[in-house]
């Protein structure tokens, strides 16, 4: 193998053939500053267009300053990444990125947590000695995402992660100079593209030029309205990640400190998306084992590989892109959708109220699930199922502006009788995490033995597409699992091609799954946060009493005072959909 | 997404000229060049076409029709008129030429005349300096073009004796 030796700030370094100075250097704690450039470790994600030239370094016996993330490290170089040119350059060319930049940052979105804030901060700027034209763009607002680019810095973080990891292909560079912009074709709104909201974009953005749609406001006028009774589910991937939005390490569960903390904003009901997600498995696990068994009889038109349903973006990706497969997926709804249509005919009976005094609030890892509560079929005469949905990091501002110390707060329970939950239903929120449930409860249900181990470590893990083959008592059962749609695109063009063996697929658009999603708090490029929240779930699953969802008690109450039987005609009406064709 | 409405000919056209490419994504340019050639000029709709014969985004597609000056999403007219803003045209008067093709059109740059006849676009250099100021109306080269040219330049074509200009 070739090593390379070199001295970075005179400090000797041994490095593989191929690594670049930015690598090099931080691997002897060197941190060269970046703005641009992004790495996610494991996941084959990387953005290093060289376009900030924040990271210039000195190489001695080199002309003109060198970009460290995408100059390869070569033997005998001697770089020094903060000579007086260094940092001259470094500062003159964060002026000149700021000079194009609104000065709003006290009132932005993004304050707090800008990385284009944070290197001006690093690099001491104190005043631009460049005026000039500014930017004037028009903001563009869809049901989930907030464009504003005037913020943009032209990082293409967004652009990567659109095209090359999602292969979803909204957004490009338009336009040439100082005109050129990230924008989708045609400079359409991204509610007019085949946009899926999954909101990667939004996750990666440096600056504000990306966010969220902030609901925060309408959900404390819902509080403060004394005629609405005001319920709140919160999604498994949430209790995984809110704890870093209060200066707690990555990975730490706050459970019952999220419960303790709705409470306290004076939600009515405090309950549990994870007792959806248990309603979930019990709908799709029975259509998995109806199309399986029509299928082993020898029907020829059954549909397989099932594909799981529970993720919008998910579910507009295939719309748009592949709309003649569209009878594939299962036709369960999420379980934030379940959670809502089950809130607001069997729980609004029990409470005696009509469904127009209810107001189901979403605490969600996703900014598509924006999207999805608005779709029309999930509305009764107008009324949304869901009516407002908020990302972790919405909560964790709200919980912020009602001065509640989050750290301190005691742990506290779900109420009944939406938030009972299993260890199955916890476990949706992670990559592998809704095959795995399904598969506990479909092997019982078809083999009616006991599973041996509830742990399916083949299903776990953060390759971007795994496979794996469960033998239920005799009959393999194949599994694939995609997280990323450019990883699930690669699955469904087999399926396409006639090339697919898998019996039953699961498919999450954002990378890692839930823990990953666009509603999460930042992650700045670090992908060791997303397997921490991972880890963190599957704890949470081991601690719980009940790991199957078909042993919980709640559900089965419901089937039994409300539902029937999974797959009944009350099931179909209120817990399945249809999908569209969007082309 | 604007909803195809191309002639079926025309797409089939497109898809030959993608064929003749061998449906490259890395033959983008040379696609947008040679459809641009045959269509006059790259709607949103023939945009998604070429998209999709080469498998890639339509927001990449547009993202290179905006890069480059050349490509052009708006209609030429029957006549287009180019401008040499060039170094030498331009200090020998360009501009003012321009601006009086604009005034007796009634157009900006990169627009069409009402009737479809005329459009004017700016260009940089077309090699013949020593004739500064230069105008193209189609193949054709006027040199030493001043502004009291222009209102002769375009009745000429407007009147329709435009056979004996385009072989003159």
């Amino acid at each position: 193998m070739d090593t390379i030796n070199l001295k970075i700030d005179n400090k000797p370094v041994v490095v593989k053939k191929g690594t670049t100075i930015l690598e090099a250097a931080s691997g002897i704690g060197i941190d060269i500053p970046t703005l641009c450039h992004m790495k996610l470790d494991d996941m084959n994600i990387e953005n290093k267009p060289g376009g900030c030239r924040i990271c210039v370094v000195e190489v001695n016996g080199r002309r003109n300053l060198a970009p460290a993330c995408c100059t390869e490290a070569n033997d005998g170089m001697e770089i020094n990444t903060h000579s007086m040119r260094v940092i001259n350059a470094r500062r003159t060319v964060m002026e000149l990125i700021l000079s194009d930049h609104p000065f709003d940052c006290l009132i932005c979105a993004k304050s707090g947590n800008c990385e284009l804030q944070d290197m001006a901060h690093k690099l001491g700027i104190r005043e631009i000695r460049y005026q000039g034209e500014q930017s004037t763009y028009r903001e563009d607002t869809s049901p989930a995402i907030i464009r504003d680019v005037d913020k943009c810095i032209m990082c293409r973080r967004c652009e990567t992660m659109c095209n090359e990891v999602q292969t979803v292909g909204v957004l490009s560079a338009i336009n040439r100079g100082f005109q050129s912009v990230v924008s989708p074709a045609f400079e359409m709104n991204l509610d007019h593209s085949v946009c899926t909201y999954c909101g990667q974009c939004v996750a990666v953005c440096p600056t504000g030029a990306l966010t969220e749609v902030d609901e925060t406001g309408k959900v404390v006028r819902a509080l403060s309205d004394p005629a609405k009774t005001v319920i709140v589910q919160t999604a498994p991937a949430v209790r995984a990640a809110l704890g870093e939005e209060f200066g707690m390490e990555a990975g730490t569960l706050v459970t019952g400190k999220l419960v303790a903390a709705l409470r306290r904003l004076g939600f009515d009901h405090v309950f549990d998306t994870d007792f959806a997600a248990d309603l979930t498995i019990m709908e799709e696990g029975t259509e998995l084992l109806n199309r399986l068994g029509k299928f082993l009889e020898g029907d020829k038109d059954v549909k397989l590989p099932i594909l799981t349903s529970c993720c919008p973006a998910w579910v507009k990706f295939f719309e748009h892109q592949f709309p003649e497969m569209k009878d594939i997926p299962s036709s369960a709804r999420s379980p934030q959708q379940m959670f809502g249509a089950i809130a607001k005919t069997y729980f609004a009976d029990k409470l005696e109220i009509k469904r127009e005094d209810m107001v189901v609030v979403s605490i969600m890892p996703c900014v598509a699930k924006k999207y999805e509560c608005s779709r029309d079929e999930f509305k009764t005469n107008g009324n949304p199922d869901v009516d407002l949905v908020l990302t972790t990091r919405e909560l964790a501002a709200l919980i912020k502006l009602s001065n509640i110390d989050f750290k301190t707060l005691p742990s506290e329970d779900f109420d009944h009788p939406l938030g009972e939950s299993t260890g199955a239903g916890v476990i949706f929120g992670t990559t592998g995490g809704v095959i795995e449930a399904a598969v506990r409860t479909a092997y019982e249900i078809h083999t009616k033995k006991k599973l041996p181990k509830l742990d399916f470590d083949e299903l776990r893990g953060m390759e971007g597409i795994r496979e794996a083959t469960i033998d239920f008592n005799g009959l393999p059962i194949r599994i694939g699992i995609a997280h990323g749609l450019g990883n699930a695109r690669k699955l469904l063009e087999d399926i396409q091609a006639g090339k697919s063996e898998f019996h039953a697929i699961e498919i999450m658009s954002c990378p890692g799954g839930c823990i990953g999603g666009g509603g999460q708090p930042y992650h700045h490029g670090n992908a060791s946060i997303l397997k921490k929240r991972q880890m963190a779930l599957y704890t949470e699953d081991k601690n719980k009493t009940i790991r199957k969802s078909h042993e919980n008690p709640y559900i089965l109450k419901l089937y039994d005072e409300f539902l029937g039987k999974p797959m009944s005609e009350k099931a179909h009406h209120l817990l399945h959909t249809a999908y569209f064709d969007r082309t | 997404m604007p909803k195809i409405k191309l002639a079926e000919n025309t797409i089939e056209l497109i898809q030959e000229i993608c064929v003749e490419f061998e449906n490259k994504e890395s033959e983008l340019i040379n696609v947008l060049h040679k459809v641009q050639g045959k269509l006059g000029y790259l709607p949103a709709e023939v945009q998604e076409v070429i998209a999709r014969e080469l498998k890639m985004s339509v927001a990449k597609v547009y993202g290179v029709v905006t890069f480059y000056s050349f490509f052009t999403m708006i209609p030429q007219g029957e006549f287009p008129i180019s401008v040499c803003m060039g170094t030498a045209c331009y200090v020998r008067g360009a501009e003012q030429v321009l601006a009086e093709f604009k005034r007796q059109l009634k157009v900006e740059v990169g627009e069409s005349t009402e009737d479809g006849k005329f459009s004017i676009n700016c260009l940089r250099c077309v090699g013949a300096c020593g004739l500064a100021p230069v105008v193209t109306v189609g193949e054709k080269v006027f040199g030493r073009v001043a502004p009291s040219d222009v209102k002769k330049i375009i009745a000429e074509y407007r009147e329709g004796c435009t056979e004996n200009i385009k072989t003159a």
